[in-house]
């Protein structure tokens, strides 16, 4: 490998965008693909699928044995409120591997010492937005309980495409939050795609089980999303 | 989170004039205990980074790893992790893997 290709390597990850390095096994020769690139008709497919997976193998492509490797950046759930459902969450998300942010505009909220490695900000989400984007490879998960505060950030996570988009809430405040947000000009299918209620169905009965209802549902989106070219 | 991939050690070993080769997992059969796609870097002084199997062959790789550096020709390895190599080191693992191991340059 060049020098070169592993600071690009590296570059991608520090920037939070997906790397495929496609290795040939018989010339020992790599070649780094990036979005534009994968209309290459030879290649596309199965550097696609790698892509969708997110699961590196060997493949044929123009008759050469190579390997794809896919790097991309490590998921992380950014969540919006930093009460008890965050605070267990950002404990399990540590263990299962996530980066976990929490933004709370209502400092009084904050105590550092109850959230362990996660980054904590007492800011107004749209201002650590700016300097940390959300993007295809963040989970937002809304649990403010709080409207002014959680229908921006899910109409910022839809826009920036983020893997998951989740708002705490049962079926009637979600039914009004759709009035809302389609009030504010986000579309349907956009809409659609937050989970609300928020977290698989596993009749959980407080903080902790809500945060273990949530991280499964994250799980699950992440190892059966559709990640299209525009991700990288 | 601090950055404990083992490409960005193979960068910076890289920068301080230090001989690298990168080693990835291209296959794996049966039970293996890390993914195509794992790393494991090693530099001229058998120092390393990085996983490929849990610690069952990573002392094998490192070998071979000093004759891809002193050659500067990639190769492929295969592994069996036996049963045996994985209790010793406290694994479970058990399974072959194949694995490319290049040289930074």
């Amino acid at each position: 490998m060049l020098p070169a290709h592993l600071h690009e390597i590296n570059a991608a990850r520090d920037a939070r965008r997906a790397m495929v390095v496609v290795s040939d096994l018989d010339t020992g020769e790599t070649r780094l693909l990036r979005a534009e690139e994968l209309s290459d008709p030879v290649s596309a497919s199965a550097v696609e699928s790698a892509l969708r997976t997110g699961k590196a193998g060997l493949a044929g492509i123009g008759g050469r044995s190579v390997f794809i490797n896919v790097h991309q950046p490590p998921p992380r759930i950014v969540a919006i409120g930093a009460g008890h459902i965050a605070q267990a969450l950002a404990g399990m998300a540590a263990i299962a591997g996530f980066d976990m942010v929490i933004i709370d505009p209502r400092g009084s909220m904050i105590s550092p010492a109850t959230f362990g490695t996660a980054a904590l900000f007492a800011e107004q989400p749209e201002d650590v937005f700016q300097r940390r984007p959300l993007d295809a490879f963040t989970a937002l998960a809304a649990v403010a309980h709080d409207p002014s505060i959680d229908d921006l950030p899910l109409t910022k996570a839809l826009a920036a495409q983020c893997f998951y988009v989740g708002a705490l809430g049962g079926k009637k405040s979600h039914a009004k939050r759709i009035e809302r947000l389609a009030g504010l000009g986000v579309d349907d299918a956009a809409i659609a795609r937050i989970h609300g209620p928020i977290g698989l169905d596993i009749r959980a009965a407080n903080p902790a089980e809500i945060a273990v209802s949530i991280l499964a549902d994250i799980i699950l989106s992440l190892r059966t999303r559709n990640v299209s070219a525009t991700a990288i | 989170m601090p950055d404990t991939d083992p490409l960005t050690f193979a960068a910076e070993w890289h920068a301080d004039g230090r001989d690298v080769a990168i080693a990835t997992v291209i296959e794996t059969w049966s039970s293996a205990p890390r993914p195509a796609g794992s790393h494991l870097v090693i530099d001229a002084q058998g120092n390393f980074q990085g996983s490929v199997s849990g610690g069952c062959i990573e002392e094998a790789l490192v070998a071979e790893a000093s004759d891809v550096i002193a050659s500067g020709k990639a190769r492929i390895a295969e592994f069996a992790v036996t049963d045996d190599t994985a209790q010793n080191a406290g694994l479970f693992c058990g399974g072959r893997i194949r694995v490319l191991i290049e040289k930074l340059r």
